[in-house]
Formats: C-alpha cells, structure tokens, sequence
C-alpha cells in the first residue's frame, strides 16, 4: 500500500511538471504568433503606403505632363489614324 | 546512586486556559478575515488580481478602401500614429523638448504647456503622424510619452475626385459625398479582446474574444478616374478662360446609367484640410439646381411628336422674333422666320418651342417632364441631394407653360438633366443613375418610342453643325448630338440682369450614343456667355478625351468638323 502511494505521488509530481512545461510552452508558441501577427500588421501599413505611392505615381496629370513635356508626345489627329475593321482584316487575310 | 526526586513545578490551570484561550481567537480571527476576503470581498479583489497581468485590448478595423471601376485606389486608410502624453508622469529634458519640438513640428512653448497641464492625464500632443516620426519619437523613451495607433484617410487624386469621395474627419466619420452617403458599408468596427500579459508587457495568453473586429467593406465606383482627370482639368480651364463664378461636369455611361465623372469648381484637396470653404465643399452638379434654358426644349417637342401633335417638318412660324402670351412677350435673339420643328431645335428658337407647348395639354407637358425625371430625386445615394422643382400642372398659366417649354420657370440639378438626356441617347428610356459599378444590365424605363427619340437624336445632331447653336461641340471622327441652353440667373427671384448660366449636355458617338456629358458654366463674365460658346467647347474636349480613353470606334470620317465662322448668335438667349 505504501509503495503505491509513493509510485502515484511520483506520477503525481510528473504530471504536475508536465502542465507546467506544456503551459509554458504554449504561451512560448503565443507569444511568436503575436510576433508574426505584429510582423503581418506591418506589412500591411507597408503595402497601403506603396498602394499609396503608386496611386500617386499613376496620377493622370503626371503622366501626362511627363509624357508631353520630357517624352514630347502628342495625341495623333484624327487624321492620322487609320481605322482597321475586323472584316476588313479578315478580307485582306491579316490576321489579328 | 540516589535520584533526586524530579521537582514538580505547580502552575495554576489558568494560565494555561489563558494560553489556550488566546490562541483559539487568534485562530478564529484568522478564519473570519478569510471567510470576510474569500466571501464578501472576492469579486473586488479577483478584479484587482487580474488587473496585474489581464487587459482588453483593441483590435482595428480599417475602413474601407474606396476604387474607382477599374480598381485604382481613390480613397485609402493608412495607419497613423498619434503622440499623447500623461502630464503627471512626464519627465523631459529641455533638449529633448526641443527635439521633440522639431520632430512633431510644433512649437516647443505649446507643447510645454500641453505636458504642464497640471489636472490632467492625458493630453494630445499631436495627432495623426507619420509612423516614421513616431517611430524616432519613442526611441527618445521620454517617460510619460505614449502613442497609439489611428488610421488616416488619404485620397491621391487630391482635388480632382474631391466632390465624389467628399472626406472623413479625424475620427473616422464620413463627412461628406461617398464618405458620408456610404459610412455604414466603409466604417469598419473595431474588436475587443481579453488576454494576459507578463512582466514585460507581452501578450502571453488569449482569454477571450468580446468583440471580434469587422473591417470595412471596400466600395467600386463606377467613376473612371482617367475620364474624371479630363473633365476637371478641361473644366478648370474653362471656368479660368471665361472668368467663371463656379463650373460643374458630369459624364454618364449611356447605356447604363453609371457616372463616370462628375465634378465641380471650386474643388478643394481632402488631404489638406485647410483648403476647405463652404463655397469649394459644394457639390454644385448634385446639390445646386438652376433653370435650365434651352436645354429643355427637346423635351418640349419630344412629346409634341410623341402624340402626333407637330413631326420634324412641321412648319411654324417665328417671325417676327417675338410673340404675344397674355402680357408677356416671348423673344428670340433674331427673327428666324419660318422654321421647321428641326430647325427649331437646331436653331433654338423659343417661339417655335412655345408655340409647339401652348398646342399641348398642361397635363401631357407636366406628365413629359416628370417623367423625364425633373423634380425627382436621382437616387444616387450622395447626401443633400437636390430634386429641383417642377410645379403642378394644375397650377399652370398660359405663359408659363411657353416660359417652361423652353426651361425656365423650372429647376433642376446638372445630374437631373444628365439623366434626362438618357433618353434620347437610348432610344427613348431613362435609364437609373448610379455611383457604384454596375455588373448587371439596367432597366430603364420607357418615356418616349424608339422613333420619337431617333428623330430627336438627328435634330440634336443637327444642333452641333453649322447652322446650329453648338458648332464648337463637334468632335473630329464622332458625329455629336446636343443642346445648349444659356439661362439668364435667378437672384432673390429676379432674372438678373448680364448674370447667366450656359450649359451644354449632349452625347456621342451619335449612331451609337456610349456616353453623355453634361457641362455647366455659373456666371461666365468675360465677354462671351452662349452655352454654344461657353460651355460646348468643353464638352467637346472631354468627350473626344473620354471616347479615346475608352477605345470608342469613330463612326464618321476623320474630317467631319466642318469650320465655320463664330457669329453673336451661337447659342441662344434662352
């Protein structure tokens, strides 16, 4: 009777350390979630900062300033340009 | 060996029971200042307990982003920091304070007296900055100086879509256009959670979850920003060139409804908050309405030709330029002589027009215009929205049912109007507004026949040639149709003498009509005031822009503008 008691006391003692160690464990394992989840935030303030710069960077007026300033482009006359119809093309065996 | 005797030393018994007596009240005031903290003040210290290691924190939720239809980003929030301080814990050193100073761009005798506020314990020092700034601000690990995270809204195309996405304030709450009119779709909400944290302030352990976050749903416009681009700056340039008071655009899918592009002068920029004047906040193409003139005279004669009272070859005559209603007499800039109903139009002639009225039914007219949507709202979903005024035919004179056949006497909202023109541009339907990008074809609703509406559509093309009102508003490889209208203004309701507002609203490509483009010009006052002058140009400008932008296949040769010499009478005197 004594001898078993000290065994359970034992496995008492075991299964007390073994809670300990998983507690400590999980809340090691939280802790780096956290960490990821902090990194994933970031991340997102990354990202809409360079949505942002491109929403910036796209803007209609720059390109165009860019595009008829620096690059000297113009938009081509309507008489410049030659309208090709699909059955035209087909006519003439061009492909698309 | 003798064994002393062991002494018996007597004590008296009750010094004993004394002993024992004290030692069992010690006992029992132990065990009833246990049963006293366990069971009449356990919540209390339970609470005080927890509050050393559990806390409830927030978890954000970003409003939503606002896109335009093809998913460019006109709206965003992006997270910000805010600097606050505890004023009874701060503790700073005079470099420090200048750094500080320098960092949040502030003058260091106010934030000095922010952080001297003696009975408070917690003070903003500056709020929404940068997280870079913020960032170099809690390195300096000055005591008693915090942050916490905000989002700020931000809006890259600054002033040009200003009236569309109007804005939000610095708690996240729409304030006006989309912003305000969509809040409770953009407006996330934020979550609440339980958890434990350590020593070091770490979050150790997920208690539970009050309130999970709900981000904001992100919201597609139908607007186009490239369209937009083009009509505000085209607009600006016309409101400069011709001194205007104030200026507004619209532009419309014709087939389905969407605004395109909509836009007003004055603009602010939603990202410096300092721009904004009541006068700029206007949304003046929604919100505004004014008489509009000639514009209105297609729908005049549209239901005239609908119940087979005049068709497009009737002729009447105008001359001598005037006419006689009741006391009243109605002009037009010349004497046209006799005309035909489509020369009436093409040549806007408000005789004709009132002639053509005053052979109607007030009803039949009242039914036209109410049908056409004047005086009803638009539905667009965009607050403070305008129905313009369209009284009952019942209450109707003579005169003004002729005044009103040719727009005034009537109100309405540059968007009313754009709506209206649906209805020559889809063969005779008027189709529903709308902000949001529509994925489904849309039902409209029939006004008028197929071949009312074609006839009408051929007079307004005959409007944008030479011999027309609106020969500025022809596009090179498009055929046009429009109208002008040139209103003289409303002020303390009298007409007001050399004040006017000239519109324009037509549409092309004129076979096949894509899209509608409504241009409205307050106050034009350097010299020329016509909406064949004034605000065709614009429209012509904008369209041509828009058409290429959207890969609209021309449907007339390249050298379809045929040049003319502008004479005073472009345009009529409405």
């Amino acid at each position: 009777m004594f001898k078993l008691n000290i065994f359970l006391v034992f496995i008492l003692i075991a299964c007390a350390l073994g809670v300990v160690t998983s507690q400590h464990m999980v809340r090691k394992l939280f802790m780096a979630l956290e960490n990821e989840k902090g990194i994933e935030r970031k991340l997102d303030v990354e990202w809409g900062r360079l949505q942002l710069e491109q929403s910036t960077l796209i803007m209609h007026g720059r390109i165009e300033h860019i595009a008829r300033e620096h690059l000297k482009m113009t938009v081509p006359s309507a008489a410049s340009i030659q309208i090709v119809s699909i059955n035209e093309a087909d006519a003439k065996g061009l492909k698309p | 060996m003798i064994k002393p005797e062991p002494r018996q030393i007597k004590l008296s018994t009750w010094r004993s029971l004394l002993l024992f007596g004290l030692l069992v009240l010690g006992l029992i005031s132990l065990a009833g200042r246990a049963a006293y903290l366990q069971g009449m003040h356990h919540d209390f210290l339970q609470e005080k307990g927890e509050s050393r290691y559990s806390r409830v924190v927030e978890m954000n939720a970003d409003r939503g982003m606002i896109t335009d239809r093809n998913g460019h980003i006109l709206a965003i929030s992006s997270p910000v920091a805010s600097i606050y301080a505890d004023p009874k814990v701060v503790e700073i050193k005079p470099e420090q304070l200048k750094k500080l100073a320098s960092l949040l761009e502030m003058d260091s005798a106010e934030i000095n007296d922010r952080l001297n506020r003696e009975n408070s314990r917690f003070v903003y020092l500056k709020r929404q900055v940068v997280p870079d700034t913020a960032e170099k601000i809690m390195k300096m690990k000055i005591k008693g100086i915090h942050l916490t995270s905000e989002s700020k809204r931000y809006y890259p195309e600054s002033e040009f879509a200003a009236h569309v996405l109007g804005f939000t304030d610095i708690n996240d709450e729409g304030q006006e256009g989309v912003e305000r009119g969509w809040q409770d779709t953009l407006a996330g909400e934020l979550g609440r959670r339980r958890v434990l944290k350590d020593n070091k302030g770490q979050i150790i352990e997920d208690v539970e979850n009050i309130r999970p976050p709900k981000p904001g749903q992100d919201l597609v416009l139908s607007i186009d920003r490239r369209i937009q681009y083009r009509a505000h700056a085209e607009l600006k340039e016309a409101v400069l060139a011709n001194n205007a008071k104030a200026g507004s655009i619209v532009v419309l899918d014709a087939q389905t409804g969407e605004i395109l592009a909509l836009t007003n002068l004055p603009a602010y920029n939603p990202n410096r908050r300092s721009s904004i004047t009541n006068e700029r906040l206007r949304n003046r193409a929604l919100i505004d309405t004014f008489e509009p003139g000639s514009t209105l005279k297609p729908f005049t004669v549209a239901i005239a030709m609908e119940i087979g009272k005049v068709n497009a070859n009737t002729v009447l005559q105008t001359a001598p330029g005037m006419w006689q209603v009741g006391r009243k007499t109605i002009r037009d800039v010349s004497n046209k002589g006799e005309l035909t109903v489509a020369q009436i139009i093409q040549q806007s002639s408000n005789v004709g027009t009132a002639k053509i009225a005053l052979s109607l039914e007030s009803q039949t007219m009242w039914e036209m215009f109410n049908r056409s949507g004047f005086g009803t709202l638009t539905n667009s979903g965009f607050p403070g929205e305008a129905s313009g005024i369209l009284r009952s035919y019942n209450k109707w004179r003579p005169i003004e049912q002729a005044t009103m056949s040719y727009g005034h006497g009537i109100s309405t909202s540059l968007m009313q109007l754009a709506r209206a023109y649906t209805i020559f541009a889809s063969g005779g339907e008027l189709k529903p507004i709308s902000l949001l990008k529509q994925n489904m074809p849309v039902m409209g609703q029939r006004v008028i026949s197929r071949d009312t509406a074609q006839a009408m559509s051929r007079m307004l093309e005959m409007a944008t040639k030479p011999g027309g009102t609106a020969p500025l508003a022809q596009i090179s490889g498009y055929r046009v149709a429009g109208k002008t209208g040139t209103a003289h203004k409303l002020v303390d309701g009298q007409y007001a003498n050399k004040r006017y507002i000239s519109t324009f609203v037509g549409y092309a490509p004129a076979s096949n009509p894509r899209l509608i483009i409504a241009v409205m010009i307050d106050e034009p006052s350097a010299g020329k005031y016509f909406g064949g002058a004034v605000a065709a140009p614009v429209f012509s400008k904008v369209m041509s822009g828009a058409l290429r932008i959207l890969n609209i296949p021309p449907d007339a040769p390249a050298n379809n503008v045929i040049t003319f010499t502008a004479t005073p009478e472009m345009g009529d005197e409405g």
